[in-house]
C-alpha cells in the first residue's frame, strides 16, 4: 500500500493530474473521433439489423462504462472505509455523475434500438431490469452522500450503499445467461474469440478506448473541483469559529 | 448530394440511430460543462476567501495590539 498512499496526497495528486489531464483528453477526443469514422463509413451494416447495428458503437461502450465506472467506485469506497484514503471518497463521489450519465446513456440508445430491433421501447427483463437498477444505485449513491449535514458521514452511508450495490454488476453482465431476455449474449468479452467481425469489432474497442480516456480526464478534472470544494468547506468553517471566538 | 441523404436516412432508420448519437452527445457535453463550471466556481471562491485571510489576520493582530 505503500506507493499506492503516495497518490493519495492530494497536492501530489493534483501535480500528476495536470500533467496527464490535457494528454488524456486530446487523447480521448482522437480516439473517439476515430471510432466514430470507423463506425460510420468503415464498418458494414449488419446482415439482419441492417444500419441500426451502428448504434452498437455507442450503446455497448456506454454499457460497459456504466460497470466500469461502478467498480472504479466500489474499490474507492471499500479503500476509504477500509484504509481511510484521503482521495478514496472524493473519487468515489466525483465518479458517481459520471457513471450514472452513462448509464442512462446505455439506457435510452438501447431503447432507441430495442424498437425497430425488437418492436418495443423497453422490456421488464432481467438484463433491462438490472441496468435500471444500477442507474438508481448511482443515484442513490449520490444523494445519500449529499444528505448528512456532517459530509464525513454522507460518504461513509454512501459508501456502503455503493458497496452493497456491487452485488448488481455480476448480475448485470450475467443476466443474460442466467434468465431468458430478449437481449443479446455478450459478443465481446467472453470465453474464446469474439464472435464479431474484426470490421465492428475495431470502431467498438476505439469507442470504448476513447470512452475510457474521456472518463479519466473528467474524473481529474471532477476530484480537483471536489478537492477545492472541501477547501472551500473547511475554510468557511474556520472561519465561522473565528467569529465566534471573537 | 444523394450520397448525403442517403448517409443521413441511414437505411431508413435515422429517426433511431441519430437520436441515439444526439442523446449521447447532450448528455455527456452536459457533463462535462457542469464540471467545468463548478471547477471554476469553486476555484474563484477559494482564492478570494484566502486572499481576504491574512489581511484579516493582521487586522486581528492589530486590534489585539490596541488591547494590550
Amino acid at each position: 500500500m505503500g506507493s499506492l498512499h503516495r497518490f493519495a496526497n492530494p497536492a501530489r495528486f493534483l501535480r500528476i493530474s495536470a500533467i496527464v489531464l490535457p494528454w488524456c483528453s486530446w487523447l480521448a477526443a482522437l480516439t473517439i473521433a476515430a471510432g466514430l469514422y470507423m463506425g460510420f463509413f468503415t464498418s458494414p451494416a449488419d446482415y439482419q439489423q441492417g444500419e441500426t447495428v451502428r448504434i452498437m458503437y455507442v450503446h455497448v461502450p456506454s454499457a460497459w462504462m456504466a460497470l466500469f465506472v461502478y467498480a472504479v467506485m466500489a474499490v474507492s469506497c471499500a479503500t476509504g472505509l477500509i484504509w481511510k484514503h484521503p482521495l478514496a471518497h472524493v473519487i468515489a463521489q466525483a465518479a458517481a455523475p459520471i457513471g450514472a450519465c452513462f448509464t442512462i446513456i446505455c439506457l435510452i440508445t438501447g431503447s432507441l434500438w430495442g424498437k425497430p430491433m425488437w418492436g418495443t421501447w423497453w422490456v421488464w427483463d432481467a438484463r433491462l431490469t438490472s441496468v435500471l437498477v444500477l442507474f438508481f444505485l448511482y443515484l442513490g449513491y449520490i444523494a445519500l452522500s449529499g444528505a448528512f449535514d456532517n459530509p464525513a458521514r454522507g460518504e461513509k452511508a454512501a459508501a456502503i450503499l455503493a458497496l452493497v450495490g456491487f452485488i448488481n454488476v455480476p448480475i448485470i453482465k450475467f443476466s443474460v445467461e442466467w434468465w431468458n431476455t430478449l437481449h443479446q449474449p455478450a459478443s465481446v468479452i467472453r470465453a474464446g474469440m469474439p464472435s464479431i467481425h474484426l470490421s465492428m469489432l475495431i470502431p467498438l474497442l476505439l469507442m470504448a478506448i476513447g470512452f475510457t480516456l474521456f472518463f479519466v480526464s473528467l474524473l481529474l478534472v471532477r476530484v480537483k473541483s471536489e478537492l477545492l470544494a472541501r477547501r472551500l468547506r473547511a475554510l468557511r468553517l474556520s472561519e465561522i469559529h473565528r467569529a465566534g471566538a471573537v | 448530394m444523394p450520397a448525403l441523404t442517403d448517409f443521413l436516412s441511414m437505411g431508413g432508420h435515422a429517426a433511431f440511430i441519430w437520436p441515439a448519437y444526439g442523446v449521447a452527445v447532450v448528455v455527456l457535453f452536459a457533463l462535462v460543462m457542469v464540471s467545468l463550471r463548478t471547477l471554476k466556481a469553486n476555484e474563484i471562491a477559494v482564492r478570494e476567501i484566502e486572499a481576504t485571510r491574512p489581511r484579516r489576520r493582521r487586522r486581528n493582530a492589530e486590534t489585539d495590539n490596541d488591547d494590550a
